[in-house]
């Protein structure tokens, strides 16, 4: 027994290197003088994860592969330079798992991945894995693995960890180890091993050594010198409902009944800005709405359209089917809005001069609202909407507009202007 | 005549509204991965939440989440199937380490990446089956704002006081719409405390009290804890299936069920004489209200029963629903989830049904169906 282990019978077969890791992570716990429960231990799926009923520290057993995310949470979550959290996982997870690691390397993150590189899957029968080298034999490639493994230690010193160090697990590896803990920052040790009931039996003749030297992967250390990731200890966060704009509000409109209205026109011309000055210059007037936006998901592109309810009452259901109102201002406002349009018995359809007038049951408003330009031409039919419905009025848009301080940045005056001529 | 006093309305979306509660509710923590249509969650997070971190994908933000929890936060994230879907082994984990956090699904038209834009409510029976071995776990589902404020205040009450994952059930049409609405009517929330085991008794991290283990976070000096999302006895040991370790996994399901009652969220809108019961949740009980007023002022008596508590799916419901000769379901499914969640194959013969995917249920349709 020692600080770290509470047992001297370790649960793995003789002769594996997951024994030999875990007896040396022990030895390093011990040099350091760490306090056990200032280790969290992390294990992953496979024979490793085995180990942590034998330990004193706080243990986490998760799922397989996802020990170095589990263990970046921790990290995240205590904050705390003077714990550490240290992980261990398998050449299967960490292949399955790569993402993780290589993330908690690009945060810096600081904890401490061992992964036990025994070639190939012990726990599910001696299946190859992302790190088996080449021409390793495995009972899923018994003539040796044709591809080769990833590089794992120059993949997580590339994505930014502090210290990477790849080492055969043969000995007294505890000064490694030992180092690894101390790191601040990320740091991994990918400890090569053989095992015993499958590596030896699938590759009687070959020497350990020379598996290692074949494989192509260098042993080393590789450094750098970043600052760790630590979250701040406080940050500034805001009320949500402090920020919405407040609004003078009163019950000015002469509205009866719900109205339905579908502005539609083209990305870039200001549908939705349109949209929600409307809807503002309604709540102003004391009415209820609901106001939402359809686009591509390319939001730059093509058509844009919002659906608007006003209500003298709650609105509870906010889909719009036939609309009461439709203003169209572009080509592409047109085609997406064109079914809707067709199937209005009643109601007004406003439309840009230049566009084909669909088959309607509505009556038509043809209005030229791209002779403001493009741009604003949304913001333009809204103000047209608003003088020929009396719905909202062109009063409550300005008195919207010139609160949210926008009065300077939209053509205001000239909209206001071409409104004189309607 | 009452004139309704509108001078405190301010245009809002669901998302706010949520995220705001869950923060005063004590979550401290969101982690994410941006999905359309649960992206608005995601920003007013990063400016709510005292942690706030951009996962790399949906299984990492799962796993960092749980590492949040074990070392003692409350974290919150919020997604839509295609990353929900990479959420469900993680949320299996958590599930069975018995960690505190909620999962706010935002439904959108499926299968697969479906259309990110269209609104639906299609992802029941999956939270129904999500958990290996068919246990449940709370799923509340918003139906108002005033669901959005209360629920997601609820839900991580729950999931810290069950230490279990909750999700919150809500639809594109919910959080991405902006609405009317007097947030001074809302109720003060008041900070869950996460009640930490306190005894100079080694800890067991799975010795229930009324079926509930106290929580203790890793990092502490007092105790060592030991979480596993492997079969275990108390002491967190993974344990293959002995006696003990078995008896802990049948009281998962018995501890999500054995508080239910506490839990039980529902409106039910009642007037005598009525024959009609029209049932609706999520983002169709908008149009459900609509149509049972509608349906009165004609002179059809109908009733009304919005579920808020999905799973577990209470008892109660099934005794309001068999008092009606006709009772219509209508869910923006076109395989009636609801229904089956609790009827499976064998439907009380009074139940009628209005279904369609791709745009919201409208109170037309419910109307006509309970006149036919």
């Amino acid at each position: 027994m020692t600080t770290f282990l509470n047992t001297n019978t370790l649960p793995f077969c003789k002769g594996c290197g997951h024994d030999l890791i875990a007896r040396n992570t022990a030895k390093a716990v011990e040099n350091l003088g760490i306090d056990i429960l200032d280790i969290i231990a992390v294990t992953d799926i496979g024979c490793h994860g085995i180990i942590d009923k034998a330990l004193n520290c706080h243990t986490v057993h998760g799922l397989h592969g996802r020990s170095s995310a589990l263990g970046a949470g921790i990290t995240i979550g205590l904050n705390d330079p003077s714990k550490k959290v240290l992980v261990f996982v398998g050449d299967g997870g960490a292949t399955i798992g790569l993402q993780h690691i290589m993330e908690a390397a690009r945060l810096n993150l600081n904890m401490t991945v061992i992964v036990h590189n025994n070639f190939l899957y012990g726990m599910t029968g001696g299946q190859s894995s992302g790190l088996t080298p080449t021409g390793f034999a495995t009972t899923t490639s018994a003539d040796g693995n044709p591809f080769t493994g990833y590089d794992l230690c120059a993949m997580v010193h590339a994505a930014g960890a502090n210290y990477v160090s790849r080492i055969i697990g043969i000995g007294d590896i505890s000064p490694t180890i030992q180092k690894a803990l101390t790191i601040k920052g990320f740091s991994m040790v990918e400890v090569m091993e053989i095992c015993p009931s499958y590596g030896v039996k699938l590759n009687p003749k070959r020497k350990f050594a020379e598996i290692v030297e074949a494989s192509g992967k260098p042993l080393g250390e590789w450094t750098r010198d970043r600052l760790p990731f630590e979250f701040p200890k406080s940050r500034k966060t805001t009320d949500l409902f402090e920020k919405l704009a407040k609004v003078n509000i009163a019950n000015t409109s002469k509205l009866n009944k719900p109205v339905s209205i579908v502005l539609s026109g083209s990305a870039g011309e200001g549908v939705q800005l349109a949209a929600g000055t409307l809807t503002k210059a309604a709540l102003r007037e004391g009415l209820e709405i609901t106001q939402k936006g359809s686009y591509p998901v390319t939001v730059g592109v093509g058509f844009s359209t919002a659906e608007i309810n006003l209500s003298p009452s709650e609105i509870n259901f906010h889909g719009i089917d036939i609309p009461d109102y439709a203003v169209i201002t572009s080509t592409d406002g047109l085609a997406h809005s064109r079914k809707r349009i067709e199937a209005m018995t009643s109601g007004i359809l406003f439309i840009d001069k230049s566009l084909p007038i669909p088959n309607t049951g509505a009556k038509v408003e043809v209005v030229d609202f791209r002779s403001i330009g493009a741009r604003d031409s949304s913001l333009y039919s809204i103000f047209v909407f608003a003088k020929l419905t009396n719905l909202v009025s062109v009063d409550s848009l300005v008195a919207t507009i010139v609160d949210e301080g926008k009065a300077d940045k939209l053509p205001l005056e000239k909209i206001l202007k071409a409104l004189e001529s309607l | 005549m009452n004139i309704p006093d509108k001078s405190k309305n301010r245009i809002v979306d669901g998302s706010r509204i949520i995220i705001e509660a869950m923060a005063r509710a004590g979550a401290d923590a969101f982690i994410g991965y941006p999905i359309t249509p649960a992206n608005l969650l995601y920003s007013y997070s990063s400016q709510r939440m005292p942690i706030m971190l951009a996962a790399p994908d949906e299984i990492t933000t799962l796993q960092w989440m749980s590492g949040l929890a074990v070392a003692g936060h409350i974290p919150v994230t919020a997604t839509s199937f295609p990353g929900f879907a990479l959420m469900i082994e993680s949320i299996n984990m958590a599930y069975m380490m018995e960690l505190p956090m909620v999962i706010i699904l935002v439904q959108r038209l499926g299968p697969a990446t479906g259309t990110a834009t269209c609104g639906a409510q299609g992802d029941l029976t999956l939270l129904r089956g999500m958990i290996s071995g068919g246990h449940p776990l709370p799923v509340l589902c918003t139906s108002s704002y005033e669901d959005c404020w209360t629920l997601s205040a609820k839900a991580v009450e729950i999931a810290v006081k069950l230490r279990t994952p909750v999700i919150l059930l809500t639809s594109k049409e919910e959080v991405m719409t902006q609405k009317s609405f007097d947030l001074t009517k809302l109720h003060k929330i008041e900070p869950i405390r996460q009640h930490y085991y306190n005894s100079d008794e080694p800890y067991k991290p799975y010795k229930p009290i009324e079926l509930i283990p106290e929580f203790l976070p890793v990092g502490q000096k007092k105790h060592q804890v030991r979480l596993t999302a492997s079969t275990h006895n108390q002491a967190g040991i993974l344990m293959n299936t002995d006696e003990e370790a078995i008896a802990n996994t049948v009281r998962l399901e018995e501890k999500v069920k054995k508080y239910l009652p506490e839990y039980t969220f529902y409106d039910y809108h009642t007037q005598s004489g009525a024959k009609n019961l029209v049932i609706a949740f999520g983002i169709t009980a908008g149009a459900a209200k609509d149509a049972v007023a509608a349906l009165n002022s004609m002179g059809i008596i109908t009733d009304l029963l919005i579920p808020k508590t999905m799973i577990p799916t209470p008892e109660k419901y099934i005794s309001i629903i068999s008092k009606y000769q006709k009772a219509v379901v209508a869910e923006e499914n076109i395989n009636n989830q609801f229904s089956d969640m609790i009827f499976g194959t064998n439907k009380p013969s009074n139940h009628r049904f209005v279904a369609g995917i791709g745009k919201m249920i409208t109170p037309q349709q419910i109307i006509k169906e309970v006149q036919s």
